[in-house]
């Protein structure tokens, strides 16, 4: 195995554009450790961005949006003292990775391209309107959240190509968002069902919304007909049960040991009322801190 | 025992709750359990395992294996003994296959290197060629006539004819009649139960260091719950007199019954006896869930009638177990406890041990009992419902007390249910009200406690402090229990004593810390130990006042004469005898060797408050109250612990741990990840009863507290969730997937 120190995004790049073998990029290690010390995947090539300047800054944009480092640990973003104020589902998603100490070296990133289905920020991501910056042999792209993974442990980047920034958008004013995830557990479990909606209101009418289903299909989905049920509504009980229907029809689950085809899709129905319920009710707040 | 032997009252030291002794070392991290033993030349083992649930073992092919650089021995069953028969063969094949992988993760072959990343590598290299065979892991489909046929001739004689050859043993027991009991009755209810195997869960894995040479001399250090059975089993498996073989007990990081065989001692010798070199191995996590002794699971039918005034009027289950590949599972248990909580004039219980293609079952803290409970407790509630009675008054009506014929058979001594019974129904909690959404169950359970071979030396220092040297590995606290204890008897503070316990070849023979029996047995045999060193104490004082040995006493740590009569001295304390003890007759030491039969059954009654969110299944405890009797709690911090632990676990097994076998036969959830144990978020605080109903067969009045405990939760908690459900239960784990289908089916 050999192990790399890039100081640059650039020779990161390099490295892994030249590789071969498995390649796995290293910032908290809280996915490639564990699957190195269990031998499920021993890589060939281990590069650590951890040395390259800023991966570990969580900076505000002049837009008002964010720049989250590919570092940045799930901790330093529970408690960053604004992002939790414009983005509260996400930093909550991010929060419910693992234990404490899983928190003090977690990332957003790593959560993304782990390509878990199950991953708790990623439908939280991908509500938000989250996209990431991808820098490779063939120049820098922003690609959306939801374009990352395309199966369980499958992501659209290619070879040589690194994450180099998560961007997450302005909150409007009249915004907010919510992750929820069912566990039969109260910590330490993967989610058999999770959901993540960002919404804005104009008054007490949803106006835009974001419906994020996790754990329920091979990749997290972002479904149209969620959103659909919602927007236009005032979140009364004729579009929760609308926004419920439309959850559960969306999903294409499988049965396995952390739950079944019938229960996940009736639990995604459930949670996708409860979530849309905290997100509208913080979008009535306010939204932007 | 006479009554002069037995002291139940006016205690100083017994029934107080002073420091761990272990506590130092084990916040520390200086305790050292299996895997903190390092020797010079050490090798490290790992182990080839079976990806099939049941497979012909075509060709072993080690010589890829053989060629990688630090690889120093193979060893496959080959290098173990022949001839084996009954249980030490069973135990001979578990370890280390021969012909056939009769489960996911038996062990084919093993190999030692000098790192545990070559000895990994190793193992990849070894080339095992298979002819897979059709599999069952399921217990009622292992009895069904197509079953593949796990070990043709496994059967004893107990099984009747015409069942299929995975059944390997038969039960039945009981008294009365049960058809004309349940004629009598004016509501009978039957159902069927059906809970899954779980795991002790115990925090350390499996480690030993071993060290064997041509000599047949050895050395061996693991967590165990038994050394000397350690030493019994690796001698025989590897054709060693025992006594050449020594065994040292680590610390050990809980066992809870899992520990009282051997998976991995026995491998560790054969590699070492063949590269010459000490050999440690360490089970991972994955390999302790997929090769370790989990419970049984069962497949259950009870039939209960009972009267409009809550008399039960018969009683009859049936109870199919499975065990995995081997003839163990404990169905007699499960039979035998089931109803005896109660005095039934007409009761049969029924058991099968089936063989399925898992991993040999292995004890698991009152092995049998919790399930047999789940089945029956769970009928009674319903009863109770249907027929408007209040559970623990019923459960008052029919509880069986000193004199009662017990559903196993014999009559029962003074027993404690009663007690736990009124305990729990003063207690706030049974009237505390529920919330919407919420449900209360409780639950009563039973467990037999056990004594066994023991051995104990207490010995007497120059300055009047006592060593005991018990052979019982402490899984529970019987070291600050033994020392309490001797304390008491002696006379002398708690902190003057210190309790070992010993390797194998500095005490006689000791039976492994199970059944509930480490306070109880090696407490007796302490405090038998502790008298037999008065008495020589009483003699030093009286060779020296010149009286009659049998007019001196022993009171607070002095020898005393006993009356006016005796003679006017001052009291001599103990460390003044003790300090003269080379001029006055040689070194003072008392002993204790037995096997004491006099273990008092123990009894719980538990109070459950569960709360089910009817849109997803899931469960949360919102209450627990444990009400058991302990005889007398020597350490009741220890004791709470125990009972706290019991439901625990209880909880763990009741809602979400489950072993999940795939089509293929492979064990799907082998890390803590989806293997569901409760964390510490999922429970509320415990609340603890001790009741105290002297066990007549122990000096002071000892029941063992282990077990009981985790009789109660799974019939408990079940009738908890299925208050609060609205629906009934009829199968573990009660995870929300099952509940949230129960909701759907009712409609």
């Amino acid at each position: 195995m050999q192990y790399h120190t890039p100081a640059s995004f650039e020779d990161a790049s390099k490295i892994a554009a030249k590789a071969t073998g498995i390649t796995r990029f290293l910032a908290g290690g809280t996915d490639v450790l564990v699957q190195l010390r269990a031998d499920i995947v021993t890589p060939d090539t281990l590069i650590d961005i951890k040395h390259i300047d800023g991966v570990h800054d969580i900076t505000r944009n002049s837009d008002g949006g964010w720049t989250i480092g590919v570092a940045v640990t799930g901790a330093e973003m529970t408690e960053h003292a604004d992002l939790g104020g414009d983005w509260p589902g996400l930093v909550e998603a991010m929060d419910l990775v693992g234990s404490t100490q899983i928190q003090g070296r977690a990332t957003l990133t790593g959560n993304l391209c782990n390509g878990s289905p199950a991953a708790d920020s990623v439908p939280a991501m991908i509500a938000a309107g989250a996209t990431v910056t991808v820098s490779g042999p063939n120049g820098t792209r922003e690609v959306a959240a939801e374009d990352i993974a395309t199966g369980p442990g499958r992501t659209s980047l290619a070879q040589g190509e690194i994450v180099t920034a998560v961007n997450i958008p302005p909150r409007a004013a009249g915004g907010g968002d919510a992750y929820l995830r069912f566990i039969p557990r109260t910590e330490m479990d993967i989610a058999v069902v999770g959901c993540g909606i960002n919404l804005a209101v104009d008054g007490d009418t949803i106006t835009a919304a974001r419906v994020v289903l996790g754990a329920v299909a091979p990749t997290a989905l972002l479904d149209q007909a969620c959103a659909d049920a919602i927007i236009g509504s005032t979140l009364d009980d004729a579009a929760l049960e609308k926004l419920a229907a439309a959850a559960s029809a969306a999903c294409n689950p499988i049965t396995d040991k952390r739950g079944t085809i019938e229960f996940r899709t009736k639990v995604a129905g459930v949670l996708a009322r409860r979530v849309a319920k905290i997100a509208y009710e913080r979008a009535q707040a306010g939204g932007a801190s | 025992m006479s009554l002069d032997d037995v002291k139940t009252s006016d205690f100083k030291y017994v029934g107080t709750s002073p420091d761990r002794p272990d506590g130092l070392d084990k916040v520390t991290g200086r305790a050292k359990f299996g895997a903190d033993a390092y020797a010079p030349g050490m090798l490290h083992g790992a182990i080839v395992r079976s990806p099939h649930a049941h497979a012909k073992i075509i060709s072993i092919d080690t010589s890829k294996a053989e060629a990688l650089d630090g690889v120093k021995a193979i060893v496959t069953r080959a290098d173990f003994a022949t001839g084996l028969t009954g249980s030490n063969w069973n135990v001979l094949e578990n370890i280390m296959a021969s012909g056939t992988a009769l489960y996911d993760g038996h062990a084919i072959a093993a190999v030692a290197a000098t790192s545990p990343l070559i000895a990994r590598d190793a193992v990849k290299l070894v080339e095992v060629t298979y002819e897979i065979l059709p599999h069952v892991t399921d217990v009622d489909k292992a009895m069904a006539d197509d079953a593949p046929i796990i070990r043709a001739g496994a059967a004893d004689k107990s099984v009747p004819e015409g069942l299929h050859p995975n059944v390997v043993r038969y039960h039945e027991s009981g008294h009365g009649d049960v058809d004309a009991g349940f004629a009598e009755a004016d509501l009978v209810i039957e159902d069927h139960f059906r809970t899954e195997a779980t795991h002790q869960g115990y925090i350390e894995p499996h480690a030993c260091l071993g060290t064997l040479g041509g000599d047949g001399k050895g050395e061996m250090w693991c967590c165990t719950q038994g050394h000397w059975n350690v030493q019994k089993l690796c001698s025989a498996l590897l054709g060693l007199e025992a006594s050449q073989l020594r065994v040292t007990a680590s610390e050990i990081g809980g066992g809870f019954g899992g520990k009282t065989v051997v998976f991995i001692e026995p491998v560790a010798l054969a590699l070492s006896r063949k590269a010459n070199r000490p050999v440690k191995i360490v089970m991972s996590r994955s390999e302790v869930l997929r090769a370790s002794g989990p419970t049984s699971s069962t497949s259950m039918d009870v039939k209960i009638g009972m009267k409009k005034d809550g008399t039960i009027t018969a009683a009859k289950g049936v109870f199919r177990l499975q065990g995995g590949a081997f003839p163990s599972a404990p169905m007699e248990f499960t039979a035998m406890c089931a109803f005896a909580p109660y005095n039934l004039k007409n009761v049969k219980q029924i058991g099968y041990d089936v063989m399925a293609n898992r991993p040999k079952q292995a004890a698991y803290r009152a092995p049998g009992s919790p399930m047999g409970a789940f089945a029956v407790e769970s009928v009674i509630d319903e009863l109770c419902n249907k027929l408007g009675l209040d559970p623990i008054d019923v459960r008052l009506k029919n509880a069986s007390h000193e004199g009662t014929k017990a559903s196993y058979g014999p009559t029962f001594q003074r027993i404690g249910l009663v007690e736990t019974l009124e305990a729990a129904k003063a207690h706030p909690h049974y009237t505390a009200p529920l919330k919407p959404g919420q449900g209360r169950g409780v639950s009563c359970g039973f467990w037999f406690n056990f004594g066994g071979e023991t051995s104990v030396t207490l010995a007497l220092s120059m300055d009047g402090s006592a060593q005991i040297v018990v052979g019982t590995p402490d899984i529970g606290g019987s070291r600050a229990s033994m020392a309490l204890m001797a304390a008491e008897e002696l006379g002398i503070p708690y902190e003057n004593i210190r309790c070992t316990v010993a390797d194998t070849a500095s005490l006689g023979y000791n039976e492994v810390s199970h059944g509930s029996r480490v306070t109880y047995a090696s407490g007796l045999a302490t405090i038998k130990a502790a008298r037999a060193a008065v008495k020589i104490l009483c003699a030093r004082a009286a060779a020296k006042w010149k009286i009659d040995p049998e007019a001196v006493d022993w009171v607070d740590g002095c020898a005393v004469p006993s009356g006016p009569n005796a003679g006017d001295f001052e009291p001599m304390p103990i460390a003044r005898i003790c300090a003269s003890m080379g001029r006055t007759g040689g070194p003072i030491s008392g002993h204790y060797e037995a096997s004491p039969e006099g273990a008092g059954v123990s009894f719980a009654t538990h109070i459950v408050d569960a709360e089910v969110d009817p849109e997803t299944g899931k469960t949360s405890i919102v209450r627990y109250t444990v009400v058991q009797d302990a005889g007398k709690a020597i350490h009741p911090a220890y004791v709470e612990g125990q009972y706290q632990g019991g439901a625990a676990q209880g909880i763990g097994w009741a809602l979400n741990e489950e072993y999940v076998y795939g089509e293929d036969g492979r064990l799907q959830n082998d890390v803590f990840l989806d293997y569901r144990i409760p964390v510490a978020s999922d429970l509320p605080m415990i609340d603890t009863v001790i009741v105290e109903v002297p066990n007549p067969g122990h000096p002071h009045g000892v029941r063992g507290v282990g077990e009981t405990s985790i009789c109660p939760p799974l019939a408990a908690i079940a009738n908890a969730v299925s208050a609060a459900a609205g629906v009934r239960l009829h199968e573990l784990p009660m995870n929300p997937p099952r509940i949230l289908a129960a909701l759907e089916k009712r409609g």
